[in-house]
């Protein structure tokens, strides 16, 4: 049988009619396309896909059961090693992992391993009616802090293995940045809701309304009877470009913009919580945070929005998927250039004009690609006086966050590097402080959502290790 | 959800209620502040905690009705439930050797005045308060205030109680008198917490002040309640809410805090019904 060169296209919503909406983008393969594309798979004996996943799912044997249609069998494979499916079929860059490995790349497009992966997902969530069996308690109590990708796959992994495990969340709401970062077009709530569901019917509790650090502390879970603590708190931390301007009105944090509109909701209107509806927005950064700022601000019924990012297209950091989608719905790339200046209006006449303090534009200074960096990407060097502004009347910095110090500053004999993420041994999770475990953004610094999970599942071996060998 | 265990009307617009939140009333103290919905679809707004009593697990929060969220606060009543109730959250009023501290409070600013008042009493300081209000009807925990003050001033904008005039006028005076505060403690609106430190830059009494910006989460994850202090931007709900008076800068917060000003107007008269009745 001939192979077919490319991967079989995911019906998408139209871009010029998603950019008005907030549905999800991708509507996901049916199961006669999800049977094709999975018949493109070459089953290798060396499976290098697995290699790729940071979670090692078990790629071929999921894609197998897809070829004869057994849509639940393949989910229960794909179930053993990953505790969110629903999420990562969406989010996960596939390109740069497991895809990256298949050897069908070689010659053509490697197999659509994340569409199927979400393909069978929501085929479980629609259909499956039975209960998970829930593992017998073996009696012991362990604390997740934090309740986004690493925490709930700790959760997740620990609950199967008969722990009591209780999750610690900050906000209102479960999900970390599932729910206030990455926005309902791309990763609906009502799927990080279901995905939490399932954990909870495994025995996970989760306790929102505890900032721990604050409402409580790591010691006084260690009084409470908790015997193993995993520290999944995030990088919450939001970085500015210390530019002058930034405290204009109209400036954001891409946190403080989706925060708004995601988990408070902003964007639907019934929400008590205001967000800018600007009509020429700059945002600044190329990540996929960028593009998830970009999309929603567009949504919100922005006419032009911006990315300005100071290298070119082959250095920017987003997931393929989410650049292709951005520039098809009609967001602008101002690719090497970087801002030096906000510029805000001024009524040196009128004290009380109400447009006072309010963002006018966006200075900023054409580059180009220099040497590469200790990273291997291409550094960006100013064009001197090539300044021009930008007009726009809203500012978001999609930058990069840092490790939140809430925990760090009230745990004694918890040490971090000078970046603020937590120190811990890679291949456990241990971190300085004995019966602590971490993982995610709060040890690397913002990274993936599988990264994180990979991390949340490394740990909670760990943690099942540690807690045995001292019973 | 956290129950209502008790709700006082302090005066025609400002309301005290006592929330159950066990773990918030065993951590909370003076100077920290919690964050609250009222229900699912509501906003996060944070308020200062006013007192809390670690026997019966409330917090007391006292909040003047100012926008659609305090308006749906204030139509709940005892026994009734809010959807969610997080903290203490910040850091706490600074204490250490203060022997003769001077409280400035404003308007309801007071409320949040009160337990720093409080504290440092407890601790053995000499406590001057000095509380504002626009007139007698405004007045707010006038003998919460003498029990605490070794000295009470109360002014009024309207001479309708008490003095007549600005709270920096009897400061000012006491400064010019040779009175040696350790600190002088400024609570309120901006304005007036920038004219204190106006008043006591020139005889360098250290002053804190209570910022009160726009938060969303309180836990340093959004930056929405930024200011510049000494030149720094510095996060209100993670580094303050205290800050050093004389580095704060007033008026881009003040600029800053207007952002939301149209949203704000809109949704307070969508909320209230008087603005619903037809004109007969």
């Amino acid at each position: 049988m001939a192979i077919q060169p490319k991967k079989h296209e995911m019906p998408v919503q139209e871009a010029l009619v998603r950019a008005k909406n907030f549905k999800e983008v991708a509507l996901g393969y049916t199961p006669e396309i999800a049977v094709a594309e999975a018949q493109r798979c070459l089953n290798c004996k060396n499976r290098p896909c697995v290699e790729g996943c940071p979670v090692n799912i078990s790629i071929p044997d999921f894609i197998s059961k897809v070829k004869e249609s057994d849509f639940e069998g393949a989910y229960q494979i794909i179930a053993q090693s990953s505790s969110l499916p629903a999420v990562c079929g969406r989010v996960c860059p596939q390109e740069t992992q497991c895809e990256s490995k298949c050897t069908l790349g070689i010659k053509f497009e490697p197999v659509g391993i994340g569409r199927l992966e979400r393909f069978v997902a929501d085929y479980h969530n629609q259909n499956y009616v039975g209960e998970p069996e829930v593992p017998q308690s073996n009696g012991h109590k362990v604390a997740v802090i934090g309740s986004g990708p690493s925490g709930l796959t700790c959760a997740g992994d620990l609950a199967k293995k008969g722990y009591k495990v209780t999750v610690f969340e900050a906000l209102h709401l479960a999900g970390g940045v599932l729910v206030y970062g990455i926005p309902e077009f791309r990763l609906p709530k009502a799927i990080v809701q279901k995905e939490v569901d399932t954990l909870k019917k495994y025995g996970v509790e989760v306790e929102t309304n505890v900032v721990i650090g604050k409402t409580l502390t790591i010691d006084e879970l260690f009084e409470d009877g908790y015997e193993a603590v995993f520290v999944g708190s995030g990088a919450g931390l939001p970085r500015f470009m210390g530019i002058p301007g930034e405290s204009l009105k109209g400036v954001y944090s891409a946190n403080e913009f989706l925060t708004r509109s995601n988990l408070m909701k902003a964007y639907d209107g019934h929400s008590h919580t205001p967000i800018m509806h600007a009509k020429t927005v700059a945002v600044v950064g190329g990540g996929n945070v960028a593009m998830d700022a970009a999309r929603t601000a567009l949504r919100l019924g922005a006419d032009h929005v911006y990315i300005i990012y100071r290298r070119s297209m082959e250095e920017i950091p987003a997931r393929k998927e989410e650049v292709e989608h951005a520039e098809e719905e009609g967001i602008e790339f101002k690719i090497l250039n970087n801002p030096v200046e906000i510029l805000g209006y001024h009524n040196p006449d009128d004290r009380r004009d109400p447009k006072n303090g309010f963002v006018t534009g966006i200075k900023v200074i054409k580059c180009e690609l220099g040497e590469p960096d200790s990273n291997g990407r291409r550094r960006p060097v100013e064009i001197p006086g090539s300044k021009y502004v930008i007009p726009v009347d809203c500012v978001i910095m999609a930058i990069g966050t840092s490790p939140n110090p809430l925990i760090k500053n009230t745990t004694e004999g918890l040490d971090v590097n000078k970046h603020g993420g937590i120190i811990v041994e890679e291949s456990t999770g241990k971190t300085s402080k004995e019966g602590v475990f971490a993982g995610g953004d709060a040890v690397t610094g913002a990274a993936t959502v599988i990264l994180a999970m990979g991390a949340g599942k490394t740990a909670a071996k760990a943690i099942d290790e540690y807690i045995s060998s001292k019973n | 959800m956290y129950k209502i265990a008790k709700k006082r009307v302090l005066n025609p617009t400002v309301t005290m209620m006592d929330i159950e939140a066990p773990l918030v009333a065993k951590k909370g103290k003076a100077g920290q502040f919690i964050i609250l919905r009222v229900d699912k679809d509501g906003e996060r707004i944070p308020l200062t905690i006013a007192g809390c009593d670690v026997e019966n697990g409330t917090v007391k929060i006292i909040f003047q009705v100012v926008g659609a969220t305090t308006m749906a606060l204030n139509q709940k009543n005892e026994g009734d439930y809010i959807e969610d109730f997080v903290g203490p959250l910040g850091c706490p009023t600074k204490t250490d050797g203060v022997k003769k501290v001077c409280i400035v409070g404003g308007g309801v600013g007071c409320a949040i005045a009160l337990p720093v008042a409080q504290e440092f009493h407890k601790l053995g300081a000499e406590v001057h308060s000095i509380v504002g209000f626009r007139n007698k009807d405004l007045v707010i925990l006038e003998d919460e205030f003498k029990a605490c003050s070794d000295k009470l001033t109360i002014m009024t904008d309207d001479g309708s109680y008490g003095r007549h005039g600005v709270v920096t006028l009897p400061l000012k005076e006491a400064l010019e008198s040779g009175e040696k505060y350790d600190e002088v403690i400024a609570i309120g609106p901006v304005i007036m917490m920038k004219f204190v430190v106006a008043t006591t830059r020139p005889f360098n009494v250290p002053t804190t002040v209570s910022m009160n910006p726009i938060m969303i989460d309180g836990t340093g994850m959004c930056g929405g309640c930024r200011l510049t202090v000494g030149g720094k931007t510095k996060f209100a709900c993670v580094d303050g809410p205290d800050f050093n008076g004389f580095e704060v800068d007033f008026d881009e917060a003040m600029e800053r805090s207007t952002m939301y000003s149209d949203f704000e107007r809109h949704e307070r008269e969508e909320t209230c019904n008087l603005f619903r009745q037809e004109v007969k």
